[in-house]
């Protein structure tokens, strides 16, 4: 559980579960193209929360983000969450960090950014079996 | 108001070596569900887990490991809960994360009306030029100063009047978002032109009703007071203040219950004072620094 996985994508996923703002459709087509793929990723109930918190944990995923490995951050529109990491002392880098919109794109098109094959409409490949 | 001040419990669905992997539906179900519920939760696969800070530490681990319950530790070394859901459903296996928690507070998002709505200002820096308009304006105390750099900041989020977004339309560069809000540029989506000279014009509009929106405030609640101790009904006095409070939160987007549950004028005229002090002391510090900053 400790190991980091290559070039895979980062993602953290935002559900908005204290609002309904983002539209259900979109957060719910993108969480599912999320677990059908093979990717590991982070899912938190909502940003604002954890920014009026000042959640520490969004300071961490500041510091960890990597050019090298780019951090895509599927929430609502990138001013806003930006804004919100500020406000918990956490200042994400320019480089590095995508922020993708639920608020304004499709689902297929968040999950092409962050890199997974929703052609066949069921988004990529199933988790490996165990070893 | 915020419930819990902790973050929330976090759940890692395990899917790696040693487990069987849920189905398909059945994981986006229970993702879904404990989102839903304000867990925190971790998806991991073969080839590893998405995390990679050691401070977000799991407080139970979920999986299918037929049985084999393997041995879990934290980044610390603490021994992790970890759940074969094995056939379990959704609601089963949401249950046993229930119960793992032992009433351990956390916000919940479920809560109906007792769930807080995290609404709160939240400042884009790059537009921010720190005139300090939002913290004279502001009564509830939500804005204060940096102590290091004497900027704006958001101090007490929790303090903020759900659905009020009415500082953001004093700021002249259209620098304060509220993400919750349900239009642009607001909710954080770009500003245009049109949006700067827009919000512009609401600031003038509020100056029009009496060259400064809190003076009105005073104004219209001392009147109020004033009629009601003469006409000894609280139903035609609160009628009459709603009428008079119209106009105002037609301009500022201020909710009617915000309007309805202002403090007293003299609280009003306290809080406004304090505020202005606040203001102006951030605004002499900044000039004080960048006039040292300009001379070395």
């Amino acid at each position: 559980m400790g190991e980091t996985a290559g070039a895979t994508p980062r993602v953290l996923y935002c559900r908005c579960a204290y609002a309904q703002v983002v539209p259900g459709d979109v957060k719910d087509a993108v969480l599912d193209g999320l677990a059908r793929s093979s990717v590991a990723f982070e899912m938190v109930p909502d940003l604002c929360e954890m920014a009026a918190r000042r959640d520490g944990q969004l300071a961490d995923i500041a510091r960890a983000v990597d050019p090298a490995r780019p951090l895509h951050i599927v929430a609502c529109w990138p001013r806003a969450v930006r804004g919100l990491f500020h406000l918990a002392d956490a200042r994400l880098p320019d480089a590095g960090v995508e922020i993708l919109n639920m608020r304004a794109e499709t689902a297929g098109d968040l999950l092409a950014r962050v890199g997974l094959d929703v052609g066949s409409g069921t988004g990529a490949a199933p988790p490996e079996a165990p070893a | 108001m915020i419930a819990a001040t902790v973050p929330p419990p976090r759940v890692v669905l395990y899917e790696g070596a040693g487990s069987t992997p849920l189905d398909p539906g059945e994981r986006t179900r229970l993702l879904a569900a404990l989102l839903d519920r304000g867990y925190a939760v971790t998806r991991a696969v073969p080839g590893g887990a998405a995390q990679d800070d050691a401070s977000a530490a799991a407080f139970v681990v979920l999986g299918r490991f037929g049985g084999a319950v393997p041995d879990v530790h934290d980044a610390a070394g603490r021994p992790v809960h970890v759940h074969d859901i094995g056939l379990s459903t959704v609601d089963e296996a949401v249950a046993l994360v229930e119960e793992a928690r032992a009433g351990r507070p956390m916000n919940r998002p479920d809560a109906g009306a007792a769930t807080w709505k995290p609404w709160f200002p939240v400042i884009d820096t790059a537009r921010c030029t720190n005139c300090m308009q939002c913290l004279s304006f502001c009564l509830f105390d939500v804005y204060g100063v940096a102590p290091a750099d004497h900027t704006l900041r958001v101090e007490n989020p929790a303090n903020c009047k759900v659905n009020c977004p009415a500082c953001s339309r004093v700021c002249p560069e259209v620098a304060i978002m509220f993400p919750k809000y349900h239009a642009g540029p607001i909710d954080g989506a770009p500003v245009s032109e049109a949006d700067v000279h827009r919000e512009k014009m609401k600031v003038d509009i509020s100056a029009l009703l009496g060259g400064d929106i809190l003076a009105k405030l005073r104004e219209r609640s001392a009147e109020a007071k004033s009629r009601f101790s003469k006409e000894r009904s609280a139903d035609a006095a609160l009628a009459e203040r709603r009428r008079c409070l119209t106009k105002l939160a037609d301009a500022a987007a201020i909710p009617r219950e915000v309007l309805d549950a202002l403090p007293t004028p003299e609280e009003i005229e306290r809080r406004t004072a304090e505020a202005a002090r606040k203001a102006a002391a951030a605004r002499d510090a900044r000039e004080h620094a960048t006039g040292r900053a300009v001379q070395s």
